[in-house]
């Protein structure tokens, strides 16, 4: 007779997730009273190692959570900032909310995408650069502004977009 | 109860409602998708708003979604104002923006709620000319199409998938006006309840593919009130036929059994009917051939065959009480068998003389979803009474319910009642030899063998009474069955499921000890018993009576007339042959060409449940009648298909050389009530064939059923008149009552004007998502037996195995356990493999690797299957696939040799 | 990177003292304030200190005198909903701030964060005291990661510093923050949806009632409160609620000062923290230096992208919620957004409402399909292809998208600037409208926009 207390259908989340990850869901996890609260958190934590998330660690995700794959999957296309397809190895957010519209963000965006030879959405053939909106950065007073990874630039003119990228391989 | 005031008229209501589901029931109108009456109210499509006031004399008042108002005393709402209105017009033409206009060829067309509400709010103009946003679709299985542009994006899906479901594989995906339902990536949908998809989504995304192939509108059908035939839950449905196939199936709302839902395996499993291979004819197997003779020299051989013998009647748990009954008149009470093995035959036998004991209350499938505790001993619900499952998983929420109340959150608010109950549930414990799909609503789950299950069922009834356990569990299931008592005398209205699956019936006894020992409040039974048995009518078949099997083989016969009944699938093929060596003639009667068919040498092609008429009585032991679909020989005048008991009757009467005398359906009724005391209720299960509504007969088909004159013209170009139907009130014909009535169990299918869709049965019901009108279909036989005075049960023996002792344990799956099911095409993929199943433990044990064949040696048969290594089944138990392997005994232990062929892990 | 304060031509700290600029007064004497040594020695953490040596009740009372006003945007004053969390069962209670900040034009929370973070945590600190709390949380939007990365350092020194954790200041009271980062979605900012968020679900509104004061983040109470609401609270305790109404007393009867700010083409865009009521006038051309050379101002949004615009006739009005209500208007945020006169009202209009669109949850039908529909309508007319149609329709919208008939508060928010544009600058519409569009026959309702 087995009293059973834990009878999950096992992903192998180990053959998925790094020894690194793992921890650092975990670690995730422990700030909330319900372990599906680190969904974004864990989801951010995976999309560190290609900048974007595969149907393998939504999965895992899901097993570490304890939640549907479809759940994780449900959260990570609600937001933005979670990409499920392959992005290049620098992510730029161009602003193009009101204030940054207001500031030229159209014009900008236009010569962001002539200078990069892609659109909205697009990577760029050599992998280097993914182009993208993104709404109000809060960085108003010095719009036009965008984000490249984790860098926020501001009052970012047509002439500055050549040397700004110099400085992301 | 409460007065609420809808424009200008007063109204008596409930008072606990919202204002949309209190309107429908007062049979006022309100377009409404994201509603559901048992999914509640969330409020995201805004089709529902009304205006509301503050007081009589206000007059401006203010847009509310009238499925998110309390109907409270005193509410002054207006449906009919104009804000209103052109605000309800003003949701559907915003849902139409992204909506492909695709209705020419949409499935959903003719049964669509959105074509419903376009209609209801008086949206008829597009004004929008931009581009629409499209969608890829999935490929979800066999069973639904997917087609996203269709999507109006209401969340009923989900909200009915994963949270009245349970399902995991369902999701909505991406934000805005891009939201997508379907699941992560194409793939089957797992739930055993997707098919319900269909009727839940209010538009085409999610449709019955099975009827794809072949399509036709709703209003195209013949329908005819039936019961499924797939387990002895006894759910209702509307199956519709056009062309002499059966096209889909369709729920059919019974508020005390199925409500709106059905599994799969009762909405699609039922393409047996449709096989090619079906004997439609007569056939007469003279050496090796087979001939097709006509209905006269059928029955003309059969009489000559059977007159002056000893001939044995073997009846069948899957055919009706008619057709039983008519064979038993035949071969006389004492050469009457019903078609069951001793074993199951007790088992059922067991579960009937339980239900009619003293202190004993057997639930309807509805009530089940109101106890707030539930103890299950050894039923893999989902797999061996799905709807069951179903209603279990709602019970689960009790918990939640009740700690919404005390926050003062009416139960209808989705969304605001899980966020108060969070993970809370009403206690479930299930005690199984496998793992279930109700795992996630556990409490508590112990995997253990038939023999410990029962044992510590009993362990459980004496903690109830605190009385000592028996000695021989383990400590830690001593605690188990402590805190198992503890809940269930805690819970106001315990509920101990059991059954007759796993062929122990030691299992039913300690369930009934439990339910006996929880006592009684105010007089009544606390708990509720609920016993599933194996078929459509055992329960039927139990009441009636007759000798099992073996019994009837133990002597010898002239003779067999075999009813509906492959007994391949009952016994060992061993016996039967022995037992069939001593007899001349056997005489089969089914509609389905099964290895007992193929035995006979005079087969009689028998009605199944879309060609004739009958009587069942499920679990609950609820007698419910199913009605003929259609008259095959409309369509091909060569077919003659007939009620076994129409056949049977007509040989009884030629041996006896005096006339037929049933020569309806109301005849065989009334003689099986009077000759059968115990189902003397199914005089009441349904009105008799003089009954009419307005002078009319009811119509099977819907009032725009189209082509009638043109459909035989392959044919012939003379039509002929339509099948007149002697047997019941419903007429082969669009002319007819069509709508609610007097009787509940004969509406053919649901339809009211302006209400085409399945939402419909808010018309026919007394309020919305409750009973019907005219109370729910079907008779609960129990309820009208004298009672047996209870009795006191005692444990189980342990068996005392040793190591090396391996015994089988029967497996079930859904689509695999049922005779019928089987035999449907669609379900073919959806089978598992035939395999042994064996815990790891086990396997390790036996050194067998996953997909590597074993030969299990049981009495004199063996089977040789591959092996399936699962995670949980007890110590020194191999799961037999039932259904899918050869019959074996299942009570000694077995022997098991691996194969030594190295198989590919 | 990090935002700089503009010191042109008037510094956010101005002449500011602790009893003038309450929450800004420190950075006259330093850039930021990382340091919780540093914090302290600027009478920092003070106010905490009062209050946790006062009951949870006497705290409440501060509060609800000062009749302080929740600065997310909607204004309800933050004693009256603290008032409102169901009473204390023993079970957890949880604090949360709203630091999502995504209403376009709008970057104070951005500042106070990245400058003052221990100010936030300080009034989460006495907020969670008096609510009894067991655990808060901060809820930043994800691209703050400079000021989620100060906030967390400032956390870790204030748990060294037994501010947080296990019996704060022998109080008995056990408290912690964590700061949870969000992935992106203006909707998170509206609080239910945030809970979702937090949650690790979708962010889509909540039914209320149930109001997260009595069943919130994980089915138990919750109050959530804007960064800037918090930062009030440190100074109330310190010098009263009458101190705090007497702020503003002679300009507006909103207590309290707010930081102010301005974005589009002034010659300083920036931050400043002034009495409630200050004029527009005074904080466009005293604080942000008036337009840019050459242009001229044709019409601003009082409060975020979710307010009405308001034109020149409207400069002279106290920036207070009455005022700017009365005007037709709602405050919002306080962060003006400038309009020049060269800017097509019509683009704008477009711009705002693609935010709307793309930003909507997809819940309910008028936010997710109506909203397309006003882009494509506004698009169609920008680009010389729209129809006279085309603006009564977008005119039905700013109807059928209004308060009670959606779900939330999002779309009624989009539909603010939309109406106001159609209502002050209908010709610039009208204008691109071409002629004879209205003499076509239409011969295919598959023509694009
Ligand atoms: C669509 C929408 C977006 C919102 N975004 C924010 C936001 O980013 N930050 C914020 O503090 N409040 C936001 N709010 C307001 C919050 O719902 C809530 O009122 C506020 O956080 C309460 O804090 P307060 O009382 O301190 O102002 C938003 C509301 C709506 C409807
Ligand atoms: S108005 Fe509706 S769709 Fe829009 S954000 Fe709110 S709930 Fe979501
Ligand atoms: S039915 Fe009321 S909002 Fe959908």
């Amino acid at each position: 007779m087995m009293i059973l207390t834990d009878k999950k259908p096992r992903v192998n989340v180990e053959a998925i997730l790094s020894a690194q990850e793992i921890h650092d869901i975990e670690h995730q996890i422990a700030h909330y009273p319900d372990p599906r609260a680190a969904s974004l958190d864990a989801l951010k934590i995976v999309q560190k190692r290609n900048g974007w998330v595969d149907d393998a660690q939504v999965a895992a995700i899901g097993q570490m959570l304890g939640i549907p794959a479809a759940d994780v999957e449900g959260v990570a296309t609600f937001y933005n900032r979670i990409y499920r397809r392959p992005v290049g190895r620098n992510v730029i957010l161009l602003c193009d909310s009101i204030a940054c519209f207001l500031m030229g963000a159209e014009t900008l965006a236009e010569a962001f995408q002539k200078h990069l030879g892609i659109q909205y959405g697009q990577t760029t053939a050599d992998g280097r650069f993914t182009l993208l909106p993104i709404c109000c950065l809060g960085n108003c007073d010095k719009g036009p502004t965008l984000m490249i990874n984790e860098d926020t630039h501001g009052l970012v003119g047509v002439n500055d977009i050549a040397a700004l990228l110099e400085q992301y391989v | 109860m409460a007065t609420i005031h809808v424009d200008g008229k007063d109204y008596e209501v409930d008072g606990s409602e919202n204002l949309l589901q209190a309107c429908l029931s007062l049979g006022l109108d309100i377009p409404y998708f994201c509603w559901h009456p048992s999914l509640g109210s969330v409020g995201s499509c805004r089709q529902c708003a009304v205006k509301q006031y503050a007081n009589a004399d206000d007059k401006r008042g203010r847009l509310v979604m009238s499925c998110m108002t309390p109907a409270v005393n005193d509410t002054y709402i207006s449906i009919e104002d104009d804000e209103a209105r052109a605000f309800r017009e003003t949701i559907v033409e915003y849902l139409m923006t992204n909506h492909p206009h695709d209705c020419p060829v949409c499935e959903e067309g003719g049964h669509c709620h959105l074509q419903d509400m376009t209609v209801m709010t008086g949206h008829d103009r597009r004004r929008y000319r931009f581009t629409k946003r499209t969608h890829q679709n999935q490929d979800l299985g066999p069973f639904i199409a997917h087609e996203m542009n269709r999507c109006i994006a209401c969340y009923r899906c989900v909200r009915y998938y994963k949270d009245y479901a349970g399902g995991t594989d369902l999701g909505v995906y991406g934000n805005a006006a891009r939201v997508y339902f379907g699941r992560e990536k194409d793939g089957v949908l797992e739930s055993e309840f997707s098919g319900n998809l269909v009727e839940v989504c209010p538009t085409g995304v999610f449709t019955d593919k099975t009827h794809s192939e072949r399509y036709n509108r709703k209003w195209d059908m013949q329908y005819a009130p039936s019961i499924c035939q797939g387990c002895s839950s006894g759910c209702n449905i509307s199956p519709g036929e056009r062309y002499g196939e059966l096209r889909r199936i369709e729920n059919r709302f019974n508020g005390s059994v199925n409500q709106y839902f059905l599994c799969d395996k009762g909405r699609f499993g039922a393409g047996y009917v449709n096989r090619k291979d079906r004997p439609r004819q007569p056939q007469l197997h003279i050496e090796n051939r087979t001939l097709t003779v006509s209905v006269d020299e059928a029955l003309d051989q059969a009489i000559a065959s059977l007159k002056g013998q000893n001939v044995l009647g073997i009846g069948s748990p899957r055919a009706s009480l008619e057709s039983n009954f008519a064979l038993r008149e035949l071969v006389g009470n004492d050469n009457f068998s019903t078609g069951m093995t001793q074993q199951e035959q007790q088992l059922v036998e067991l579960a009937a003389s339980l239900m009619q004991t003293e202190g004993i209350y057997n639930p309807n499938l509805r009530e089940v979803e109101d106890y707030d505790a539930v103890l299950i001993l050894g039923e893999d619900l989902t797999q061996t009474a799905p709807r069951m499952a179903l209603s279990v998983r709602q019970s689960a929420k009790n918990k939640g319910l009740e700690m919404a109340a005390e926050r003062k959150t009416q139960g209808w608010l989705a969304e605001p009642v899980a966020r108060i109950a969070q993970d809370a549930k009403s206690p479930v414990y299930i005690l199984t030899p496998v793992a279930t799909r109700l795992s996630d609503i556990a409490e508590g789950e112990v995997v253990a063998s038939p023999n410990d299950i029962a044992r510590l069922g009993f362990a459980i009834a004496a903690a109830i009474k605190a009385e000592a356990m028996n000695g021989d569990i383990s400590d830690d299931a001593k605690v188990f069955a402590l805190e198992v008592a503890r809940q269930l005398k805690h819970a106001k209205k315990p509920l101990i499921i059991s059954g007759t699956s796993l062929l122990e019936p030691a299992l039913m006894e300690a369930a009934a000890q439990i339910a006996l020992n929880l006592g009684s409040v105010d007089g009544k039974s606390k708990a509720g018993l609920s016993l599933v048995v194996p078929e459509v009518n055992s329960m039927g078949l139990a009441l009636m009576g007759g000798m099992p099997l073996e019994k009837a083989f133990a002597q010898s016969y002239d003779a067999v007339v075999v009813v509906e009944n492959d007994l391949y699938r009952r016994l060992p093929a061993q016996q039967i042959k022995t037992a069939l060596a001593k007899t001349q003639q056997i005489i089969v009667l089914d509609h389905q060409e099964t290895p007992t068919v193929k035995k006979a040498s005079i087969v009689l092609s028998a009605a199944s449940f879309a060609e004739g008429d009958g009587t069942v009585v499920s679990q609950e032991g609820r007698a419910q009648r199913y009605f003929q679909v259609f008259d095959p020989a409309y369509y091909n005048p060569e077919i003659s298909i007939k009620e076994s008991w129409r056949w049977l009757h007509a040989i009884h009467t030629g041996i006896q050389g005096k006339p037929v005398n049933w020569t309806v359906l109301d005849d065989v009724i009334e003689a099986v009530a009077s000759k059968v005391p115990a189902l003397e209720g199914i005089l009441d299960v349904a009105p008799d064939a003089g009954y009419r509504v307005h002078g009319l007969k009811i119509a099977r088909e819907p009032r725009r059923y189209s082509g009638r004159t043109a459909m035989r013209a392959p044919i012939s170009v003379h039509e002929p008149k339509q099948p007149v139907d002697v047997d019941s009130a419903l007429a082969f014909s669009m002319e007819g009552y069509v709508g609610p009535q007097e009787s509940s169990s004969l509406i053919p299918f649901a339809w009211a004007p302006g209400w085409n869709s399945p939402q419909s049965w808010n018309k026919f019901q007394d309020e919305v998502g409750g009973h019907l009108k005219a109370g729910d279909p079907g008779v609960r036989l129990f309820d009208r037996l004298p009672k047996r005075p209870a009795r006191s049960f005692v444990a189980p023996a342990p068996l005392l195995d040793n190591d090396s002792t391996y015994r089988l344990v029967p497996v079930h799956h859904i689509f695999a356990s049922g005779e019928m099911t089987v035999r449907t095409p669609v379900m073919q993929s959806r089978i598992p493999e035939a395999a042994f199943s064996v815990s790891r433990d086990d396997a390790a044990r036996l050194n067998v690797q996953q997909g590597q064949r074993v030969t299990v040696k049981a009495g004199d048969t063996s089977i040789n299957l591959p092996v399936n290594v699962v995670d949980y089944l007890p110590y020194g138990y191999v799961g037999y696939p039932v259904g899918l392997a050869p019959v074996v005994s299942l009570t000694d232990s077995i022997a098991i040799s691996v194969d030594a062929a190295a198989v590919g892990v | 990177m990090t935002t700089h304060v503009n010191t042109e031509p008037r510094p956010i700290h101005g002449n500011g003292t602790a009893e003038t600029h309450p929450l800004t007064w420190r950075l006259k004497h330093h850039e930021f304030l990382h340091d919780v040594d540093t914090y302290e020695s600027l009478e920092g953490y003070a106010g905490m200190k009062k209050a946790l040596s006062m009951t949870p009740a006497e705290v409440q009372e501060v509060v609800k005198a000062a009749t302080v006003k929740g600065r997310g945007g909607a204004g309800f004053p933050a004693g009256i909903k603290w008032s409102l969390m169901a009473p204390n069962d023993g079970g957890p209670r949880y604090l949360i701030c709203n630091a999502d900040e995504m209403e376009p034009g709008t970057f104070k929370d951005r500042l106070l964060m990245e400058k003052l973070p221990h100010q936030l945590i300080e009034g989460m600190i006495i907020a969670g005291y008096t609510l009894e709390a067991t655990q808060g949380y901060i809820f930043i939007r994800g691209e703050y990661i400079e000021a989620a990365r100060y906030l967390n350092e400032a956390l870790e020194q204030v748990r060294a510093k037994g501010y947080l954790g296990k019996n704060i200041l022998d109080t008995g009271w056990n408290f912690e923050i964590h700061v949870h980062t969000g992935a992106g979605r203006y909707i998170c900012g509206e609080e239910t949806a945030l809970i979702n968020s937090l949650e690790g679900r979708r962010a889509n509104p909540r039914t209320k009632p149930p109001f997260p004061q009595v069943a919130g983040a994980w089915g138990r109470p919750t109050i959530v409160n804007n960064v800037e609401t918090f930062n009030n609270l440190p100074a109330i305790l310190l010098r009263g609620p009458e101190w705090y109404i007497n702020l503003s007393a002679h300009k507006s009867k909103d207590p309290g000062t707010k930081i102010y700010g301005v974005s589009g083409k002034v010659r300083f865009p920036g931050l400043w923290e002034l009495p409630f009521g200050t004029t527009a006038r005074e904080v466009i051309e005293e604080y942000a230096g008036g337009m840019r050379e050459g242009l001229k101002l044709k019409a601003w949004l009082p409060g975020g992208a979710s307010t009405d615009f308001l034109t020149t006739e409207h400069l002279d009005l106290p920036m207070d919620a009455d005022s700017i209500m009365k005007a037709g208007s709602r405050l919002g945020t306080c962060l003006i957004m400038v309009v020049d006169e060269t800017q097509c009202m019509v683009s704008l209009t477009r711009n705002l409402e693609e935010f709307f669109a793309r930003e909507s949850c997809g819940w309910c039908t008028p936010c997710r399909d109506g909203l397309p529909w006003s882009v494509k309508a506004l698009s169609a007319i920008e680009h010389g292809r729209g129809k006279m149609e085309d603006i009564t329709h977008l005119e039905q919208l700013t109807k059928n998208l209004w308060i009670g008939k959606t779900f939330c508060a999002h779309a009624p928010g989009a539909m603010e600037p939309l109406q106001s544009a159609l209502k002050y600058f209908r010709s610039e519409f009208e204008a691109l409208i071409p002629k004879e569009a209205e003499s076509v026959v239409q011969i295919s309702n598959a023509q694009q926009a």
